[in-house]
């Protein structure tokens, strides 16, 4: 029975799609952070997913009949990295801000406000469909516990 | 008259372990969502199924070696095949979220039935040993 991967699974898709949710908040919340240049400047940060293969290493332990040997199925998500997002900063004209420099121009964030919400959404909406498979796979569980059961 | 456990149960047992190990497949598909060039897998039942009422191919290959392929490139001894997509999406990622909650619930109503059938096979074997 490999019912139990199922949680290893869905708990992966959850804290990947939190890493996600993160970087979001911390986008949003850096979206108007301005500074006096480029390199100090805060970047919008995105998460890079990547399938976890692990299944490959130690194929075909406890296989039985047909199913005997694993097929290389990855075993749920990562999180590889977070990169910073290269698409140009904002460069406003604010010669009265604190930050400006001598030419009188502050660097604001290239955060996409609009970009980042619909991300956000994105994720939620991942997040909540993995607790569903969470959920169903706890009840199937649940389920052959009581297998012989009157 | 033995009673035997493999006559008792059927193929409802192999059906059960199918759907669990569907659902781990669909469960990983629906956790890679959003991954970059993941492409969504899943499992022939129908396939599984055959081979073990045996009117598959008799003549598999010996798999002395967990590495080891099998005889037939068709997926028809269980092997995960990838889904043919109906909207891929431009980063290479062909899980579409719907098909494969609705799959997953799909799979899992059908394991509540073979988990059935099992459990009055139980009920049955019960019964006989009881003798009342």
């Amino acid at each position: 029975m490999s019912l139990g991967s199922i949680f290893d699974i869905a708990g992966s898709g959850m804290s990947a799609q939190s890493v996600r949710l993160n970087t979001t908040a911390s986008n949003i919340a850096n979206a108007e952070t301005a500074s006096s240049s480029t390199g100090e400047t805060y970047r919008a940060r995105k998460p890079v997913f990547s399938a976890v293969q692990d299944s490959l290493l130690n194929a075909g332990q406890g296989g039985f009949g047909p199913m005997a040997g694993d097929d290389g199925a990855s075993a749920g998500v990562r999180v590889d990295g977070i990169v910073e997002s290269d698409a140009e900063l904002q460069m406003r004209y604010e010669p009265n801000h604190p930050a400006a420099n001598a030419d009188g121009y502050v660097f604001y964030p290239n955060v996409n406000v609009v970009e980042e919400m619909a991300d956000m959404m994105s994720s939620s909406r991942s997040f909540q469909m993995n607790v569903d498979v969470m959920n169903t796979a706890k009840s199937m569980m649940q389920r052959i516990l009581t297998l012989g059961q009157q | 008259m033995a009673i035997s456990f493999d006559k008792a149960l059927g193929i409802h047992e192999l059906a059960l372990n199918t759907r669990v190990r569907r659902a781990e497949v669909l469960a990983n598909n629906l956790a890679n969502a959003d991954t970059p060039g993941f492409k969504a897998r899943d499992l022939d039942f129908r396939a599984i199924l055959a081979q073990a009422g045996g009117d598959g191919s008799g003549l598999a290959l010996e798999q002395s070696n967990p590495g080891h392929m099998g005889a037939s490139d068709s997926g028809a001894d269980g092997e995960l095949m990838y889904r043919n997509p109906l909207q891929p999406s431009i980063d290479g990622n062909t899980v579409d979220a719907q098909q494969e909650q609705s799959a997953f619930m799909r799979n899992a109503m059908d394991y509540q039935a073979s988990f059935q059938f099992l459990n009055n096979s139980f009920a049955g074997l019960t019964k006989a040993l009881r003798g009342e």
